[in-house]
């Protein structure tokens, strides 16, 4: 090693480590949730970090009340973060649901493990991709992110918020056993800078318009100005129950148009396309690492092979799709589901073929079975 | 004549009237709810009214308050929420019977916490909103449509359960009551939690049902062993303002950031290595791996570690796979390991598959019982029984790994020396890296 060659800046450490950090860094100041493997280290390090500034961490009763503590702390004017697994975001299912009538910005965060019911708990799984998006009644949009590892953990958490409060809606940050719990020796200036966005606030007026193009309304928060109100039930501008047909289509398009209309806004991908190519590999979460490893394998055995390493999963990042889609005759979706992700791929593929890598006895997808499918 | 200024009496009520069958209790309660308010003189922007599904959840609308609106039987936790974001908001939960029933769990912690929110139940012992089913309070013997034949469970007494479980003030009486806007009042400026059970006739379906009246309700309570009156009055510490108390020694102290490792070796890799150990839960194997990583991470090299460990916390396999790396790389399985160390039966039960990926290039180390283990790679018998000091369990892993980072060298063994001697068990880690690195010889 030269005397002028740059040291490394490395620590060793887990992704839900990295998600505390982020979300701290975010500006989160209230987190509640129940313990539950493989979650349940965001859980302790809320609880040890969040009092240093200023916030509050709760360990519910259960998900339902640790969810909807959530729910109430956010329209006092808090940030609020809950985190969980699969068998948490079944009991949160209906206050997801609070959260997107109602218009509640908060992040929650789904350590996917094996399922379904108990399922594994230590073990790996990302059989939640198609649950998060429609885990509540009413099929309404909400926004999910999937890091692939620790410092992308640390600023998807971060974007989270920053979406939360741009959508006022439920983020999901979805993760999983490996990418939460695997420790690894991060660069501490890879992670990405974040930063506080502060919310967009009005303290007087109604709590909600449904604005053309889905802008969404400055929040109002509780003991801020004049009374307000909040409703989970269907309501007009001024959150009073409404069966007025036209006031309920304009609720209802409004919570789909606020997110489906700023797709852009949203969307993420890491794309690493070679020209020429014919193969585009789609990954997300744990599994992208198996599918980078494999394509740099493939790439030195003079394969050509694109790779879309998908941020966004919902909604469908379907312009940087497009784009990565030219010149693509085939498609291969790894995953440790059955194809859960794969079904959205066929949905924009057209006439190209879509393979899918797929795991479900909780082991790992290695790089040869993805350089094998490739192959 | 002189001139009389009328002040006109503040209300927190909207205009509309409500809308409860006539008879119902619920109005009432309201209107005593309201003369409460009236009386504490609140900014109403302040009084959040927390609702949730059923009847009583209709309230909150008739209120020039703040409210929110939840799901059946929740109301409780967003109040929680709410109070502990805000302790200066008043928060009031209006909810039925049927809330105390898929909520009562929130209405134990609620008790127990102590959180500073006033809990009105509006308990008419059935399900009106949705045909006059059965609830937590129906009487037994009681005539519902889902108790056609008379219920045959035992009511909830709400006030002793949450009584019982250190509720500030716990209150319980009826919407004929005369004196209900003062308890109200009582209940909203004690610190803590506080709850008023509030019986009311439900004229659309129980009253029916049971031929029930105002002076049977109040004779029932009785009969039943369900006293009405303040029954429980506790000086308390709120838990918002507890909370804020018992963390304030720790406010404005540094979050835990990242602390990078120091680099002051040069390691020996030129491609990944990984090594797999297969052991015991308990047997201290990830905090081995993480040792020998850290060890990396201080010669230069990148590390990841995959542990994988049944349910149980000191039963079962533990086997981690760790990655050392001169560059960085995504995170993927060991599909096959360069060093494998086998060292407990429950390791070598989930060894099989690396065993037979194994080549003649790779290592496994292991103990004199696993000698014959079936592979193709090179075998090295280590017999922690032949080193000049016992080797303890939880030290196994360890010695094994220091054992093979002295036969690969992927770095100084220095480098992992430091790791050892600068974390918690300092001294029975450094002991282990020295057995592990002698042991060989013997």
């Amino acid at each position: 090693m030269t005397t002028d060659a740059k040291a490394p800046r490395r620590e060793y450490v887990d992704g839900a480590t990295a998600i505390t950090r982020g979300a701290i860094d975010a500006g989160c100041t209230f987190f509640a949730g129940y313990p539950i493997t493989p979650a349940s280290g965001i859980l302790m390090a809320m609880m040890r970090e969040l009092p240093k500034v200023g916030g509050i961490a709760m360990q519910g009763e259960d998900e339902i009340a640790s969810i909807g503590m959530c729910l109430g702390a956010a329209m006092a004017g808090a940030k609020a973060m809950t985190a969980t697994s699969g068998p948490g975001i079944s009991l949160y299912s209906e206050n997801i649901g609070l959260a997107v009538m109602g218009e509640v910005p908060i992040v929650v965060v789904d350590v996917q493990r094996l399922g379904p019911a108990t399922g594994g708990a230590t073990t790996v799984a990302q059989g939640d991709v198609q649950f998060v998006r429609w885990g509540t009644a009413g099929g309404y949009p909400v926004i999910v992110l999937a890091p692939s590892s620790v410092p992308e953990s640390y600023g998807l958490t971060a974007k989270a918020f920053e979406l939360a409060e741009r959508f006022r809606c439920p983020v999901f940050l979805l993760t999983d056993k490996e990418i939460a719990m695997t420790l690894s020796a991060v660069d501490v200036d890879e992670y990405p800078t974040v930063g506080v966005v502060d919310r967009v606030e009005k303290n007087g007026g109604l709590p909600y318009s449904w604005k053309p193009a889905g802008a969404v309304e400055p929040m109002r928060r509780y003991g801020d100005g004049d009374p307000f109100r909040l409703t989970g039930s269907t309501h007009d501008e001024g959150a009073y129950i409404t069966k007025d047909s036209g006031k309920v289509a304009a609720l209802n398009q409004h919570l789909i148009a606020k997110i489906e209309e700023h797709r852009d806004e949203i969307e993420m991908v890491d794309a690493d396309l070679e020209p020429g190519a014919d193969t585009l590999l789609v990954s997300y979460g744990v599994t992208a690492g198996a599918a980078r490893a494999a394509v740099a394998r493939l790439r030195e055995e003079g394969v050509m092979v694109s790779s879309l390493v998908v941020q966004s999963l919902w909604p469908i990042p379907e312009t940087s799709l497009t784009a990565a889609l030219e010149g693509i005759e085939r498609i291969v979706v790894p995953e440790l589901n059955m194809g859960l992700y794969r079904r959205e791929m066929e949905r924009v593929a057209g006439n190209r073929a879509v393979l899918g890598v797929n795991r479900i006895d909780g082991t790992m997808i290695t790089v040869a079975e993805i350089v094998g499918a490739v192959l | 004549m002189s001139t009389i200024t009328v002040t006109p009496i503040a209300t927190y009520r909207t205009d509309d009237p409500y809308p409860f069958c006539p008879g119902c209790g619920h109005g009432p309660i309201l209107d005593r709810l309201n003369d409460a308010m009236i009386k504490l003189d609140l900014d109403p922007a302040r009084i959040v009214i927390v609702s949730d599904i059923g009847c009583s959840g209709l309230s909150d609308q008739y209120f020039a308050t703040s409210a929110f609106h939840g799901l059946h039987g929740r109301s409780i936790t967003y109040a929680t929420g709410i109070k502990l974001a805000n302790p200066d908001l008043e928060v009031v939960v209006i909810m039925g019977d049927g809330g105390t029933g898929i909520g009562g769990a929130h209405l134990l912690s609620a008790a127990r916490r102590n959180i500073g929110i006033t809990v009105i139940v509006m308990n008419n012992l059935n399900f009106g909103m949705t045909g006059g089913q059965h609830s937590t309070t129906t009487p037994e013997g009681g005539v519902t449509s889902t108790t056609p034949h008379g219920n045959l469970e035992h009511p909830l007494d709400i006030c002793a359960t949450v009584g019982v479980n250190g509720a500030a003030y716990v209150y319980r009486g009826s919407s004929f009551d005369q004196d209900l806007a003062d308890r109200f009042v009582a209940a909203m400026t004690t610190p803590g939690f506080a709850l008023l059970d509030i019986w009311d006739l439900c004229t659309a379906y129980y009253v029916r049902s049971n031929k029930f009246t105002r002076a049977g309700m109040e004779q029932s309570m009785r009969s039943w062993g369900m006293e009405p009156g303040l029954l429980y009055e506790r000086t308390v510490a709120e838990y918002a303002v507890g909370y804020r108390q018992a963390h304030a020694s720790i406010a404005g102290m540094p979050v835990a950031g990242p602390r990078p490792v120091a680099v002051d070796h040069e390691h020996g890799l030129d491609r990944p290595m990984s090594f797999v150990v297969a052991g015991s839960a308990g047997g201290k194997v990830r905090s081995a791996a993480r040792l020998v990583a850290m060890g990396g991470l201080r010669s230069g090299l990148w590390a990841a570690q995959r542990d994988d460990y049944p349910v149980t916390v000191k039963a079962g396999h533990s086997v981690t796979e760790l990655w050392l790396a001169p560059d960085e790389m995504p995170l993927t399985a060991v599909a096959k390991p360069d060093v494998l160390a086998v060292i407990s039966d429950d390791g070598y039960a989930k060894a099989g598959p690396y065993l037979a990926a194994m080549a003649a290039d790779d290592l496994v180390l292991t103990t004199p019982e696993f000698a014959d283990v079936s592979t193709e790679a090179r075998v090295v018998v280590l017999d922690p029984k032949a080193a000049p000091k016992r080797i303890p369990k939880t030290s196994l892993g360890l010695v094994f790994l220091a054992a093979a980072v002295s036969l690969t060298g992927p770095y100084p063994l220095d480098a992992l020396r430091q790791a050892a001697g600068s974390g918690s068990f300092a001294e029975v880690n450094l002991e282990a890296v020295e057995t592990g690195a002698t042991i060989l010889d013997q």
